[in-house]
Formats: C-alpha cells, sequence, structure tokens
C-alpha cells in the first residue's frame, strides 16, 4: 500500500514537473529549466526516456540474479520470477526504443540512424526475442527454466559489453557517447543543472517503484497460475 | 585438483575431441555441409556482384556473413548428434561435464578456424575488390575472432541440443551473443584493408580476447547445469 502511494505522488509530480516546467534563457526561479542548445523542448525526454532504458538494463540483471539462484537452488518460484523482469524489461525495451526512435526523428531526422547506443538497445531486443523464443520451444517445464536461466545469464554477460564498450568505441550522435562535448563519463554525464537533476533521479526512482510494483504483481498472478493449474491436476 | 586428477581429465578432453574428430572423418558430414554452404554462398556474392567491384567495406561485412551463416550451418552438430544418438546419457556417465565441454570447445575451434581459412582462401581468389593491405592485422583479426565464435557458438549448440528444436533456433540465439564480437571484427577487417598499422586495432584485439576469455569461462562455469538431467 505504501509503495503504490509514494509511486503514485512521485510519478505525479515527475509527470507534472518534466512536462510542465517553463523552459528559459537564463532561469531565474527553481522551476524554470534552462535552454540546452539544439535539444530545447525535446531536452524533456530525458526525464522518461533514460530511466525506461535504464529499466530495460536492470531487470535484464534482475531476471540474471533470479536465473543464478533458480540454478542453484531449482525453485519454480526463481524461475517465474525471472521470466516475470523478462517480461517487464521487453516491455521497457520496446517503450524505450519507440520514445528513442519518435526522438530522433525530429532532433536527428530519421527513426532509426544505427547510433551505437540504438544498436545496443537493438541487440537487448533480440535478446529478450530470443529468450522467450527459447522458453515456448522447450516442453519440458523443469528443461525450460535451466535452458532459459542458462541463456539469461549468457546474455547478460554479452550486456556490459554492449552498453559501456561500444558507445566508447564509436563515436554517436546519442547525447552523452564520445563524440558529445558535455559527456563520454561512465554512462550518461549531461552538464545538467541542479533542478534538472532533481527530477531526473526523482523519475529514476519513480519508474525503479513502478518496476517493482508491477514485478510483484506478475509474481503474484504468476503463483495463483502455479497453484491453479497444481489444483486441476489430479 | 591433485596432478593425477588433472592428468586425467586432460585425457578426457582428449578423448573425447579425438572422439568427434574421428566420428566426423567417418560421416564427413560437418565439413562436407560446411564447405558446401561456403562454396554456395560465396558462388551466389559473386552471382549478384555481377562483376562490379563492391567497396571493400562492404566486402569485409560479407565475408562475415558467409562466416556467421555457415557456422550456424554447421557447429551445433556435436551436441545435436550426440542427443540424436542417444549417446549423450553414456556421456554424461564416462566424463566430467567440464571435460565434455572443453572437448566439445576444441572441436568447434579446430572446425572453425579451417572452416574460416578455407573462406578466406576463397573469398580472397574469387571476390575481385576484396585486397587485404596489412596482413598482420587481418590474421589476427581471423584467427582471434574464430576463437570468439567458437567459444560463444559451442554453449549456445549445447543448449539448442536440449532444446528439441534443433537447427531453426540456432542463429536466433546466437546472433544476440555473437554481435559485440561480429560489430568489432567487422571493423577491423575493414582496417585491414585499408592497410592500418597493427598498433591502430589494437582495442579491437583486448576487446576480442576478453570476449573469448569471458564468455569461455561463463560457458565452464553454466555447462553442468545445460549438460546434465
Amino acid at each position: 500500500m505504501a509503495l503504490r502511494v509514494t509511486l503514485g505522488i512521485l510519478l505525479t509530480l515527475v509527470l507534472c514537473a518534466g512536462i510542465g516546467f517553463p523552459l528559459s534563457q537564463n532561469p531565474q526561479h527553481w522551476y524554470e529549466l534552462p535552454v540546452i542548445p539544439g535539444l530545447e523542448e525535446k531536452a524533456r525526454l530525458i526525464f522518461f526516456h533514460v530511466p525506461t532504458a535504464w529499466l530495460s538494463v536492470v531487470a535484464f540483471l534482475t531476471g540474471m540474479v533470479f536465473s543464478i539462484r533458480y540454478l542453484r537452488k531449482r525453485d519454480p518460484l526463481d524461475d517465474l520470477r525471472s521470466s516475470a523482469a523478462a517480461g517487464l524489461g521487453l516491455t521497457y525495451c520496446i517503450l524505450a526504443t519507440l520514445t528513442g526512435a519518435i526522438w530522433a526523428k525530429f532532433n536527428w531526422g530519421s527513426f532509426w540512424n544505427w547510433d551505437p547506443r540504438e544498436t545496443s538497445i537493438f541487440v537487448l531486443l533480440l535478446i529478450y526475442g530470443a529468450y522467450f523464443s527459447l522458453r515456448s520451444a522447450v516442453e519440458n517445464q523443469e528443461k525450460r527454466s535451466t535452458l532459459s536461466a542458462a541463456y539469461s545469464i549468457i546474455a547478460a554477460i554479452t550486456v556490459p559489453f554492449f552498453i559501456f564498450v561500444l558507445p566508447r568505441i564509436t563515436s554517436g550522435l546519442h547525447p552523452g557517447s564520445k563524440g558529445d562535448p558535455d559527456g563520454a563519463g561512465p554512462v550518461l554525464q549531461f552538464t545538467m543543472s541542479p533542478n534538472m537533476r532533481v527530477i531526473f533521479f526523482a523519475s529514476l526512482a519513480a519508474f525503479t517503484l513502478l518496476f517493482i510494483w508491477m514485478f510483484q504483481l506478475r509474481v503474484r498472478t504468476g503463483k495463483l497460475e502455479m497453484e491453479r493449474e497444481l489444483q486441476q491436476a489430479p | 585438483m591433485r596432478s593425477g586428477d588433472m592428468k586425467r581429465w586432460l585425457l578426457s578432453v582428449r578423448g573425447i575431441f579425438l572422439k568427434d574428430v574421428r566420428s566426423e572423418l567417418r560421416t564427413r558430414y560437418a565439413v562436407s555441409a560446411l564447405v558446401m554452404f561456403v562454396i554456395t554462398t560465396i558462388a551466389i556474392i559473386l552471382f549478384s556482384l555481377a562483376h562490379e567491384a563492391a567497396p571493400p567495406e562492404v566486402l569485409s561485412g560479407v565475408l562475415w556473413v558467409v562466416i556467421f551463416f555457415g557456422a550456424m550451418s554447421g557447429l551445433s552438430r556435436t551436441f545435436v548428434m550426440e542427443e540424436e544418438r542417444g549417446t549423450a546419457m553414456t556421456l554424461q556417465l564416462l566424463a566430467p561435464p567440464s571435460a565434455v565441454y572443453f572437448g566439445k570447445l576444441l572441436f568447434n575451434v579446430v572446425l572453425v578456424v579451417a572452416l574460416n581459412a578455407f573462406t578466406v582462401i576463397l573469398y580472397l581468389l574469387l571476390v575481385a575488390g576484396f585486397v587485404v593491405r596489412s596482413a598482420d592485422v587481418f590474421a589476427l583479426t581471423m584467427f582471434l575472432g574464430s576463437l570468439g565464435f567458437a567459444s560463444a557458438a559451442t554453449i549456445i549448440a549445447a543448449i539448442i541440443a536440449r532444446a528439441n528444436t534443433k537447427g531453426t533456433l540456432y542463429p536466433v540465439l546466437s546472433f544476440p551473443i555473437l554481435l559485440p564480437l561480429l560489430v568489432v571484427v567487422i571493423d577491423a577487417t575493414r582496417s585491414a584493408t585499408e592497410g592500418a598499422p597493427l598498433a591502430e586495432v589494437g582495442g579491437a584485439f583486448q576487446f576480442l580476447i576478453s570476449y573469448t576469455v569471458v564468455l569461455t569461462t561463463l560457458s565452464y562455469l553454466l555447462f553442468e547445469y545445460i549438460w546434465k538431467d
């Protein structure tokens, strides 16, 4: 309950602030966001796009942690958690791809440019797709859990190669990558003004809470389905 | 591990490797499939180019397309074969999982290196526009790329063999794992056609080595879970 209330309040605040706060050339008040040359109003996407992209990776790593636990303890619930995290990760990944593509259309002129970061999110989509096609290909439940757990661990190991290595090797258009004079930090490092930074991190927290809430819901429904199947089996 | 155990383990690795080589030489299934695949693909490329000289940047990418799909058509063989013949159970009893893994990995490494050498020779002879200006960069890229390829393809093959879907899912599952390798390797091949010095491509080689080491270690850790029922 406390989780849902906090989530509701935080997400509302972030939405209002992220969309509603006016931009200004030289900010005087705490609610005025500075104008970033070249981005202007389009800079607002950072409050929503970056947290979804971030969470699609976090969901993936959560899935990996539960996969490792599954392989150690062979508890079907861990497999349920792992696949629930992957399912949410896929949703967030699609959202990040779509918001990013729309943003790219208006900022770079086309929906898709094979920028290093676009390539990495595309690969993440492919991994999720492969994970779910592997799951659907195996009939035996225990085998399916084991194989998909192993695959998600292998795939997770290649994620750091993508998210961190590739955008560093090749310069890209994406804000925060090697070609950007303000960027080139470990993940994303912008010259954000303090109030932008507050909204950004609040949004990150809100999206993480949203993920936790949805994750709990999915695990609960999954558990109920498992129990029902057990009852129906003679 | 005591030295006696170590010796026995190495003997099992060698035994499994030799068993695979011998059964391959008996039927020549994987080798002939791979050779025919490479020949057909290069023929299709030559037909579609129709005597036009494509730029070397494009051709270095196409080379890796041939290698990727070639490898995908043959590398799952070692594990799928065990399941089809029903010998997987016997192997589980006879040898420790890690020995099975490294035996199969060794076999796949040999297969990929041979396949790549064959592909590259054909490609250099037949595709007109593809000229390698720095041979050392090219040779190292092919060698390290083959090692990375084999390390990723072997563990996915082990998964595929257990998943009773055989061939269809193999490229689907392998592609996301292999993509970081492919991007780096295609880039390095392009540098080789442009005649870049060895030092300039050093980053790519570091990447390839770390990729291979990470994937092999992880496969070694995970293989027991995939392999055992």
